[in-house]
């Protein structure tokens, strides 16, 4: 199972979505239908319409950034993370 | 007894005004919706459902919820969105209720209906459809869908306004769309295109009370009535300091009363006419002006008012708040003769809205 780690402000939106979870997923893409499963809305929240990773997340697996078709291993680690934006 | 609670929409989340009848004493409670920018917060009367349109730089747009007047918020973007491959929603910006359903209007300029309360959303194809849409500019703050005006009695019926696109109307239920701009000015154009099919940049638009017929509409290039349902629009901006500014209300009652906050020009700042806070009434559908100044700060204020951050209540004696770039809430509660700052230091304040609720 590959470890999914969600920035704080994205878990936030979800009452009671850990920040760690545990999923089997082929690639980023599964990770987030997966995660819509659990918590119907997060793949909204992460991915836009195009498909792609919204503009200010970064998605990484394994330490290098990755897209929706990125492959995911059996013990990958997927962090979700906030890029930094604002005003 | 009733209650009077005025919805924010900020650009740090929701905040949710509220007092008693007399509209003395009034609590602030917020900010909701984890500070997300919020376009357009609205109430269902019937309900008390309160709804807040937005979008996130982060995680994209959606529409917030909460059935418990502020207590808890849900949200979802279930639906809300355009065919993969098209350049997808990036907030949500407006929002009306009529006849059961939830409409949301969005940028890239489009529209969308809930019925589920929100829950869901269908995109009404329609509107994107009109051949004119190749053609459409964005304003100054993107290619939005700011206004949705559904008609009293005839679900068929609805206007939106688009920036910088133009009113269009639908009759039957969103299937088709027509443009609505006759007679409105459009100053940037060449001297012989000045009065186009579409392409004009609505700022407001709104209906007098018990005459769907009569629109009301302020536009980057002017002010105007219409009594044909936006077939044709008449200039009603002689008497007022300038022919810019952002929202217009009409009269809860009185189809001949409207309130308007011009701002002193769209190249001058876009701040209040002389520094001096005002705002402007007429009578009369528009023949003249009065400008309400008593009890509004007459010295250095260099704020504007956006397209829906004025409002008016239903309350006897008819309340008139409207809400600042720089955060403060200005309220009257006896049609604009006089004014108290009822919130200060908030947030950027974007849309300002009314609801009366039980005791």
């Amino acid at each position: 199972m590959a470890t999914v780690v969600l920035a704080d402000a994205l878990a936030r939106l979800f009452p009671g979505a850990p920040r760690e979870q545990q999923v089997d997923a082929a690639d980023v893409a599964a990770v987030l239908d997966l995660l819509d499963a659990r918590w119907p809305g997060m793949r909204d929240r992460v991915a836009d319409s195009t498909p792609r990773i919204r503009r200010h997340l970064d998605v990484f697996v394994d330490g290098r950034k990755a897209g929706l078709e990125t492959p995911v291993a059996a013990h990958s680690e997927v962090l979700i993370l906030t890029a930094m934006s604002g005003g | 007894m009733s209650r009077l609670l005025l919805l924010l929409g900020t650009k740090k989340g929701a905040f949710l005004l509220e007092s008693d009848e007399a509209r003395r004493d009034w609590a602030l409670r917020g900010p909701f919706c984890e500070t997300w920018p919020l376009n357009h917060v609205v109430a269902d009367p019937a309900t008390g459902t309160i709804w807040g349109a937005g979008g996130n730089e982060w995680f994209g747009p959606a529409v917030w919820k909460s059935t418990d007047l502020g207590r808890s918020w849900t949200h979802s973007s279930r639906g809300l969105a355009y065919p993969e491959g098209e350049e997808p929603v990036k907030t949500a910006w407006s929002l009306a209720v009529a006849d059961g359903a939830l409409y949301a209007g969005v940028q890239p300029a489009g529209l969308f209906r809930s019925t589920d309360s929100g829950e869901s959303w269908e995109h009404v194809r329609g509107l994107r459809d009109h051949p004119s849409r190749p053609d459409w500019q964005p304003g100054g703050a993107g290619l939005i869908l700011h206004g949705i005006l559904p008609h009293p009695e005839d679900r068929a019926q609805m206007w939106v306004a688009i920036s910088s696109v133009g009113v269009f109307h639908t009759a039957d239920g969103g299937r088709s769309w027509a443009p609505r701009n006759r007679g409105i000015r459009c100053d940037y154009n060449p001297e012989d295109q000045r009065y186009p099919e579409y392409g004009q940049c609505v700022h407001g638009l709104t209906m007098a009370a018990g005459r769907s017929g009569r629109l009301y509409q302020q536009n980057h290039c002017g002010m105007y009535r219409s009594d044909d349902g936006g077939r044709s629009w008449q200039s009603i901006e002689q008497g007022l300091p300038s022919s810019f500014g952002f929202p217009v209300a009409a009269h809860p009652h009185d189809p001949d009363t409207l309130f308007l906050l011009p701002l002193n020009g769209d190249s001058l700042g876009r701040f209040m006419p002389d520094a001096k806070a005002a705002v402007w009434r007429t009578r009369d559908g528009g023949r003249s002006w009065q400008a309400l100044r008593n009890g509004l700060p007459q010295e250095g204020c260099y704020f504007g008012v956006l397209r829906q951050a004025l409002a008016v209540d239903g309350m006897a004696g008819t309340g008139v708040y409207f809400g600042t770039s720089s955060g403060e809430l200005y309220g009257s509660a006896d049609e604009g003769e006089s004014w108290r700052c009822l919130a200060r230091h908030l947030p950027p304040i974007l849309s300002v809205e009314t609801l009366r609720v039980p005791g």
